[in-house]
């Protein structure tokens, strides 16, 4: 009962957004490529950030949820319910393929996060970063998912409203998480494991389940992602720079920090769109000019962040929470 | 195996801890070659031995932490050996670990809170609280701090804090001493004895042997994996061989 408030405020509100934004295309395309990342940063930082683990195969999760809720999609489409109207069955069933995308996603969770409880560091990096890589391989291979060319005909069903519902839900449960029980296991596991154990933590079963919650949401950014490209191929949407950019994103908002994860995934995806769009202006009508300047573009991020790691390492906001600076912030005038 | 020397005749009580024929091996190294002890109900029991003897094997396999090889655990009758240590907690087990292992980042309240996750009774719990803070007036002056920032006497002082906000019958306590000046020691073991007294049974693992020896009741002396030697805390004290190996006189 508690959360049905937030809910319902959450859903006027992303609602009367969708209809207010809906004019521009441009817009609407950003703000999914956003959401998609703000959900795949706060989930990663559930093992990244709470747990202490290093995952950087996260893209790969994402991959699973992408291809089956694709797939599951493009079957259900066959058919009709028909007592229903049509645009409501449309987004009944996107429901449940981006669940079966989450769900089955999770489950490759479950599977990777059983080395975790062995291997630390960086030796559980790496089994991350071979199941992303994996994942691939195994899509490229696979005819009904496309093969290397990659799926197209997806049903375009993700909107607004389904990216953005999802963003308040995942950092709604990370919230909740953290003030939980389970999320003080957790911050206890990534403080000190031996001390967790000693303390009664199940730290083994707290490690897995921080994976499989962790992939079910990237699962579901995955089947988000794959319902507004038309094409969706095993290359560099999913692969192992795509795990790379959200580890930067989450480290760079503070390991540890949900509305950090958020802000920084938000700056982070728009900061090459807005320096596309200055160097634009630039060059003018110069296209070369424009185009060579553009590719100034990634080395301008890379010393942004270097420079960024460099003054405040600990990322943006520590482990800390956007509200907990601006109380301190308070605090500190009165 | 020689059974071990005894001294000293030990005072009847309830058995709480029962450990025999205890094995430990980590891959070829066999660090505990068949262990036996026990500890009683209200009993401050002392383990003590050179480096290496395999002291923190012992608390370690007693509350679930590693595997045990072989060997019969029972606690309060009931056989534990091969239960994992979210499953000894509940059971009334407290472990604090070497090298103190406070959570760093978080604070000293929240490292409490931590110690008594497991319990739902708000009351004792608040009860419990005010009791550590009556032991340790320190940790209330400093509860907000990050537990990181504390000086090594009062991580200890969290430390074992932290084992008794889970309202433990047995407590582990590996080398509280550890790194510690003399009198903030002393001060740690006027409390483990008051802790001691209130009916908590102990199971010390400690270097400095004339401590460790004038706290407990019964101790066992480890060498290379087994017990050489056991006796009352006063009776070990007294032997020849003892100052000799433990005490450096
Ligand atoms: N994780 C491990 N892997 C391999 N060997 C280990 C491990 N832990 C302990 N050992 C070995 O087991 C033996 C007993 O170690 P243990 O830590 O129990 O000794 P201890 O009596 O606590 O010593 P100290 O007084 O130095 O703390 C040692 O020889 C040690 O090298
Ligand atoms: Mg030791």
């Amino acid at each position: 009962m508690k959360s049905f408030a937030p809910v319902a405020i959450a859903i006027v509100v992303l609602a009367s957004l969708q209809v207010l934004t809906s004019g521009s295309q441009y817009f609407v395309y950003l703000s999914l490529l956003v959401g998609v990342n703000v959900v795949l940063a706060v989930s990663l930082n559930v093992i990244n950030g709470m747990t202490g683990q290093f995952s950087i195969g996260h893209a790969g999760f994402m991959a699973v949820g992408a291809f089956s809720s694709a797939l599951m999609s493009q079957t259900l489409n066959e058919y009709r319910l028909g007592f229903l109207p049509e645009a409501v069955e449309h987004q009944l069933f996107f429901v449940i393929s981006l669940v079966v995308g989450g769900v089955l996603a999770g489950g490759f969770g479950f599977l990777v996060g059983l080395p975790s409880l062995r291997l630390r560091g960086d030796y559980l990096a790496i089994v991350t970063l071979g199941f992303g890589e994996i994942i691939l391989v195994v899509v490229r291979n696979t005819p009904t998912l496309g093969g290397a060319l990659g799926l197209s005909g997806t049903p375009q069903h993700t909107s607004f409203f389904m990216v953005w519902f999802t963003v308040f839900i995942v950092v709604l449960f990370a919230r909740r998480l953290l003030a939980s029980p389970h999320g003080r296991n957790l911050v206890a596991i990534r403080e000190d494991e031996v001390a967790a154990e000693a303390m009664g933590v199940d730290t083994t079963s707290y490690k897995v389940r921080s994976f499989v919650v962790s992939s079910f949401f990237a699962g579901v950014a995955g089947g988000l992602f794959s319902h507004f490209q038309s094409i969706i191929t095993p290359g560099d949407s999913f692969s192992f720079v795509k795990s790379m950019e959200i580890v930067v994103m989450i480290v760079a908002g503070g390991l540890g920090s949900t509305t950090g994860a958020v802000v920084a995934a938000v700056v982070l995806t728009l900061l090459p769109e807005a320096m596309r769009a200055l160097f634009i202006t630039i060059g003018g009508d110069n296209a070369s000019l424009a185009q060579s300047i553009d590719q100034l573009r990634k080395p301008i991020f890379g010393v942004l962040l270097v420079v960024m790691m460099l003054t405040r390492p600990q990322g943006l906001f520590g482990t800390h929470e956007i509200w907990d600076l601006l109380k301190r912030k308070k605090g500190a005038a009165s | 195996m020689a059974e071990p020397r005894r001294l000293g005749e030990r005072a009847p009580c309830e058995p709480l801890l029962d450990v025999n024929g205890l094995e430990v091996s980590y891959g070829a190294i066999k660090a505990l070659k068949g262990i036996s002890l026990s500890v009683g109900k209200g009993e401050a029991v002392a383990l003590i031995g050179a480096n290496g003897a395999g002291k923190t094997s012992t608390l370690r396999a007693v509350s679930g932490m590693i595997k045990p090889g072989s060997g019969v655990i029972t606690l309060r009758g009931e056989s534990v050996g091969g239960l994992k240590s979210h499953e000894m907690v509940p059971r009334g087990l407290a472990h604090a670990p070497e090298g103190r292992g406070v959570f760093p980042n978080l604070t000293v309240q929240e490292n409490l809170d931590l110690g008594a996750y497991l319990r739902r009774d708000k009351d004792g719990i608040a009860a419990d609280l005010k009791k550590v803070f009556g032991f340790f007036p320190r940790l209330e002056e400093r509860r907000l701090q990050m537990a990181g920032t504390l000086s090594g006497g009062e991580q200890q002082m969290l430390a074992i804090s932290r084992a008794l906000m889970s309202r433990p019958t047995l407590l582990l306590l590996d080398e509280p001493s550890l790194g510690l000046a003399p009198q903030v020691t002393q001060v740690i073991f006027r409390i483990l004895r008051d802790i001691n007294a209130q009916g908590t049974s102990v199971l010390l693992v400690e270097q400095n042997a004339h401590l460790a020896l004038s706290l407990a009741q019964w101790a066992y002396v480890l060498e290379t994996g087994e017990v050489a030697m056991e006796g009352t805390g006063q009776a070990l004290l007294a032997s020849e061989d003892i100052r000799k190996a433990y005490l450096g006189e």
